[in-house]
């Protein structure tokens, strides 16, 4: 476990401080467009996705720069796609909200809200047909369960028995506006239960809960038992993208949810946790880590410190990747568009 | 198999067996298409030949299935879906336009996306305003979108089977009094090019350039006019994304004059992108400034005299060619 937590924890740290880096190439004006931002949230698709096995499938929304990289996209290409570089995992053509690498099984970061629930009982048809031990993540937020497909595309998992796993990312806000605000019932994963699919709520902060839950609901699901649903709740530290301040949120609940619920912090203490000292009892989670991983010599400060600087070089390589991809021509553009032509004759 | 007088939903089912049968990967899915056999039965006799999981009959949701078709194809089935009627595909545009149509685009020519979408559209008989629809214009401005229009039961065989076979996302636009019209059937013969249009008559005089249903009732406006010492010309699109222009510019060299028959409504309709593009390429060919026959600003009406007013018929296109030939309505047309 302490190997899988390390490793979940290295991706939090690279997750983070690759979407501070975006905010930043952002501000100079490097990257245009939309920009949604992760941090808060990393938990979620960090322990999802170690939860995944390479033959699963992953369809994720447009917050997915993370789900991207933890899925294994080079930062680099992720970084170069932002930046509309040839070279980016989209060749330039997606952009932020559009990520796709078709060689890992990211089916795309999609940016119109509830996309995703077709797409992925789409792919999950075409499993299921071809009696395939394999599944589809299906992320998407609390905002996209008022949306029809919503409804529609679950009704058809739980018909046909799809082997979709419904990952609800609820940071609470859908944009501006507060989930009892939005939503008549606001514990998304009771809405499961009108379509008999298993549904759980799970802490989205603590990256051992999420994988644990994702690992067990994956399992049945490939075992060909139907869709099942995890709602995580998780909090988002930024506006809703670049353009937004996020000042419909009180401060002081914002700083709460930093101070106190901060994902990275939790899955120190969770590392530490493994080596239980006196320390555990006490609430502060990187005091508890500081003072015991010291001790216990797998993963102390130095250790922790050694991680950062190593996903720190990581992201500064991501950036002179992009900064050295060309553009795409506008050749590139039409080649994309005519991709499947195959040299069709069509007049 | 030849067959000189086959139903134009025959030819269609025809073709989706064929290449349910030559294809592993074909699936077919839509409302009634399974057990029913469909609506206007071109699925018929599917479900029991090929079982439920490749002939799907869905819930009704427009949306989300057709957007399953979408997912599907981006693993390498090749959906055939089947929107009961055009006027039910306004919910599954985003699936159409915002996915199909964009996915192989936005990840930089990642992903093929082998999907068809049937729809019969156009103004059949009495259904009144929300099932009288031509949205052709509507996915005509799309970029990724193809759109075939078949308007026999030799162009439903060979664009059909094109269509399930082709790697990007076609629209087949069928029509719904076309379902039960007959005419000849060649299973062996070999297809043209997908999107070449036909000229189904030739003539000297004018070129009436149409598709799908007014393909007919252009071909009847021809014999009359013929009558009356007119030789018209008739092309049938069979496709409106692409447009071949080439075979109507080749067209308009002889007979330099334009009548675009449409059933859809003018005003930013299918003909208009028809006669803007020839006459942007073809300007000094033309001896008249083009003409277009197309559908009244209105919603179709209820009522069937209405109905039939606010659609070309073969008077107003016997008038129009007339018209552009410089000669006045004959009396009996009215």
């Amino acid at each position: 476990m302490t190997e899988l937590l390390k490793k979940m924890l290295r991706d939090m740290l690279l997750a983070r401080a690759f979407e501070e880096r975006a905010a930043e190439e952002y501000a100079k004006g490097n990257i245009g467009g939309f920009l949604h931002l992760y941090p808060g949230e990393e938990a979620v698709g960090v322990g999802v996705l170690h939860a995944a096995e390479p033959a699963d499938y992953v369809v994720s929304t447009y917050r997915e720069h993370v789900h991207a990289l933890v899925r294994g996209v080079p930062p680099g290409a992720v970084m170069a796609e932002l930046f509309g570089r040839k070279n980016g995992c989209s060749g330039g053509m997606g952009g932020s909200m559009h990520l796709f690498d078709r060689e890992r099984r990211f089916m795309g970061g999609y940016a119109i809200v509830g996309e995703t629930f077709p797409v992925a009982i789409g792919i999950a048809y075409a499993i299921a047909l071809r009696e395939l031990p394999e599944a589809v993540i299906c992320f998407f937020g609390d905002g996209a369960v008022n949306q029809g497909t919503f409804h529609e595309s679950l009704n058809m998992a739980a018909l046909w028995r799809l082997p979709v796993l419904f990952v609800c990312e609820n940071n609470h806000y859908q944009i501006g506006t507060e989930i009892h605000r939005h939503s008549a019932l606001p514990e998304v994963y009771k809405r499961a239960c009108a379509y008999r699919i298993p549904a759980r709520r799970i802490d989205g902060m603590d990256v051992l809960a999420v994988y644990h839950a994702a690992h067990e609901a994956l399992a049945q699901v490939r075992a060909g038992n139907g869709p099942q649903l995890l709602e995580f709740e998780t909090y988002r530290f930024r506006g809703h993208s670049m353009a937004d301040s996020g000042n419909y949120r009180p401060r002081v609940e914002v700083q709460a949810y930093e101070r106190n619920e901060d994902p990275l912090d939790v899955a120190i203490a969770e590392a530490a946790m493994d080596y239980p000292a006196v320390a555990q009892l006490t609430g502060d989670h990187i005091g508890r880590f500081t003072e015991q991983l010291g001790e216990d010599g797998h993963l102390n400060a130095e250790a922790l410190e050694t991680m950062k600087a190593e996903v720190a070089a990581e992201v500064e390589a991501a950036v002179a990747f992009a900064e050295n991809s060309p553009e795409p021509a506008m050749e590139d553009a039409r080649a994309a568009l005519d991709c499947n032509r195959h040299g069709e004759v069509l007049l | 198999m030849k067959n000189d007088a086959c139903l134009y939903w025959q030819a269609l089912n025809r073709a989706l067996d064929a290449e349910l049968a030559a294809d592993d990967d074909v699936i077919v899915l839509g409302e009634d298409v399974g057990l029913y056999g469909g609506s206007y039965r071109v699925t018929e006799g599917l479900y029991a030949r090929y079982g439920e999981w490749r002939v799907r009959d869905t819930p009704i949701s427009e949306g989300s299935f057709t957007g399953l078709g979408v997912g599907a194809a981006l693993v390498g089935l090749r959906p055939v879906v089947e929107i009961m009627t055009i006027n039910f595909a306004l919910l599954a545009l985003d699936a159409i336009i915002n996915m199909a149509a964009k996915i192989p685009f936005m990840s930089g020519g990642q992903f093929p996306m082998p999907l068809v979408v049937r729809m019969p559209g156009g103004v059949a008989r009495q259904l009144a305003a929300q099932h009288s629809q031509r949205l052709e214009q509507t996915l005509m401005n799309v970029p990724g979108l193809r759109i075939a229009v078949p308007a026999t039961p030799q162009d439903a065989w060979w664009q059909l089977r094109q269509a399930i076979r082709g790697d990007e996302p076609i629209v087949v636009l069928e029509h719904e009094l076309l379902y039960f019209s007959k005419g000849p059937l060649d299973e062996a013969a070999e297809a043209p090019p997908m999107h070449r249009a036909a000229v189904c008559r030739a003539g000297t005089d004018l070129t009436i350039v149409t598709y799908s249903r007014m393909r007919e009732l252009s071909l009847r406006a021809a014999a009359r006019l013929a009558e009356q010492g007119i030789s018209a010309e008739v092309i049938d699109l069979r496709s409106l994304r692409p447009i071949d222009w080439e075979t109507c510019i080749t067209s308009l060299r002889k007979t330099h004059r334009l009548l675009v028959v449409e059933e859809d409504s003018r005003f930013a309709g299918a003909g208009a992108e028809v006669v803007a593009t020839l006459a942007e390429r073809a300007f000094f060919t033309l001896d008249q400034p083009p003409r277009r026959v197309a559908g009244e600003e209105l919603p179709i009406a209820y009522n069937a005299r209405l109905e039939a007013a606010s659609i070309p018929s073969v008077p107003s296109i016997v008038t129009a060619a007339r018209e552009i030939c410089g000669q006045q309505p004959p009396e009996e047309e009215s």
